[in-house]
């Protein structure tokens, strides 16, 4: 299972507490994550990426393994550790405020 | 008896307000979508129950929520009808609404940049809704007036949306630019005795008119005078901060402009300037009595660069001759150091037989007047900034 978190405005939009587990199949990218994302939360289409580009909401970035995973291409592959269940890929909004 | 519902759009959430017809006692509900910005909430003329919500974030974007029963759940309307709104998981169904602007040949000229603040050539970008315009037909209709400007239809609830693209596309679209406040389309107001005319307004183009339900567009602004663009009288390009009409007299329109307060007595063909003795003419909303076609509300905020009332007093002026004369409506509201704002979609009157008119500030401060303005209090004072108020009278 691969397993996501979401910033906390999107959890409670999706009605979820903790992290996300979703069933990708293929390879895992950050594509396919977020098609099974969006496939199983429909009600978070267009708050993560863009809904006719699925380009990434500009305020929006993606971290994993201590990376910052957000300029990355949509389709390259994740790290192993995201794809084992070892670690989580981390949606997050970007810091507002002082 | 009949009752009251305030809808108010906050930078934090959305609250409704209710209370019977003396309006003294409210009851607060909220905040719905708590630290979401709400920019408006408006119920069905023809279903008091069905209310539409414009949800919105710069970090997460667009979700449209509809409520059935006058606020107390929502959805996202995007579940098909006659299903369960949730799965059997309990996980709700509905994706989130798209709105996506129609660039196809066949139903509109495909426009792909207005004009950016210092003039160049500047992509349309969907932003947010600012305004939901339910139809006074039929509550499944909705029309959604977004940023970058331009005007969505709904005909299924919510549930899908589509750009009426005549507006961008009948000429004057690659010209519009952006006001301080986003390039928005804000006001929507449908003639109820003819459907099929429809008049707008966009800061900072102007204000347009339809026909024929959508279809085709023209610029309604002969008349108006900003001295702040290259060419003070242009067709498009005027900062239109909201325009306001009674349902009775539907060829009548009253506008806040940037500055100037405008009337116009031929459906937009032609304004001229009804400020007369108001103190400033700069402001943001404008609004109209229920009951009285002339009787004309507006807030006077001090200037475009001082976004607060003038001298610290929060002062509605009432105009009860269609405009020119104006009288401050004081009694009950702050007169002195009073520095909030009264934004363009933050005031409303309900239809109750004596008049209450209602306005939000950026200071969180709700009020209301049951008496057409002679007398206010605060029905909550502590709000996050209040962006929107609309009024509903529930049988």
């Amino acid at each position: 299972m691969i397993r996501v978190t979401l910033p906390p405005h999107l959890r409670k939009l999706a009605h979820v507490d903790g992290e996300v587990l979703l069933t990708v199949s293929g390879e895992i990218t950050q594509r396919t994550v977020l098609d099974a994302l969006e496939a199983r939360y429909p009600m978070l289409c267009g708050t993560v990426r863009d809904q006719t580009t699925h380009r990434r909401r500009a305020f929006v970035r993606f971290f994993a393994c201590s990376q910052d995973l957000s300029h990355e291409s949509p389709d390259a592959p994740l790290p192993n550790e995201i794809a084992t269940g070892a670690e989580p890929f981390m949606i997050v909004g970007a810091i507002a405020g002082g | 008896m009949s009752s009251v519902r305030v809808l108010v759009g906050t930078r934090k959430g959305a609250f409704i307000l209710t209370a019977d017809a003396k309006r003294t006692d409210w009851k607060i509900s909220g905040p719905h979508f708590a630290g979401w910005e709400i920019y408006h909430l408006k119920g069905s003329a023809v279903d008091p129950n069905r209310l539409y919500a414009s949800q919105s974030s710069g970090w997460f974007g667009q979700i449209i929520q509809r409520s059935d029963d006058g606020g107390k759940t929502w959805h996202q309307p995007g579940t098909p009808e006659g299903e369960s709104t949730r799965t059997p998981e309990g996980m709700p169904k509905a994706e989130s609404n798209k709105f996506v602007y129609d660039t196809s040949s066949e139903t509109g000229k495909p426009l792909t940049t207005h004009q950016w603040y210092d003039g160049t050539p500047h992509p349309w970008e969907f932003k947010r809704v600012w305004h939901l315009e339910p139809s006074l037909t039929d509550p499944d209709i909705v029309y959604a007036g977004v940023e970058d400007a331009a005007l969505f239809r709904s005909s299924d609830g919510g549930r899908t949306w589509h750009e009426l693209a005549g507006l961008r596309g009948h000429g004057s679209g690659p010209h519009w630019q952006p006001g301080a406040g986003g390039m928005c389309l804000h006001s929507i107001i449908v003639d109820p005795t003819n459907p099929g005319r429809i008049f707008i307004a966009i800061s900072s183009a102007g204000a347009f008119r339809t026909e024929d339900g959508g279809k085709t567009w023209q610029p309604i602004n002969r008349g108006l005078n900003s001295q702040y663009i290259p060419n003070p009288t242009a067709e498009v390009g005027h900062c239109v901060h909201h325009i306001a009409m009674h349902p009775a007299r539907p060829g009548i329109l009253f506008m806040q402009k940037h500055w100037d307060v405008m009337r116009s007595d031929d459906a937009g063909e032609s304004w001229h300037e009804i400020s007369g003795n108001l103190p400033t003419d700069f402001g943001f909303v404008i609004d109209v009595h229920a009951h009285e076609p002339n009787t004309v509300y507006v807030v006077p905020i001090k200037s475009d660069s001082e976004h607060f009332p003038l001298d610290g007093k929060l002062r509605v002026y009432r105009s009860r001759t269609g405009g020119n004369d104006w009288e401050p409506l004081t009694k009950g509201l702050p007169q002195n150091d009073c520095y909030v704002n009264v934004l363009r979609d933050a005031m409303a009157v309900d239809s109750l037989e004596q008049c209450g008119v209602y306005f939000g500030t950026t200071g969180g401060q709700v009020y209301a007047s049951a008496d057409a303005g002679d007398t206010w209090t605060a029905i909550v004072r502590d709000l996050p900034p209040v962006v929107s108020v609309e009024a509903q009278t529930v049988p």
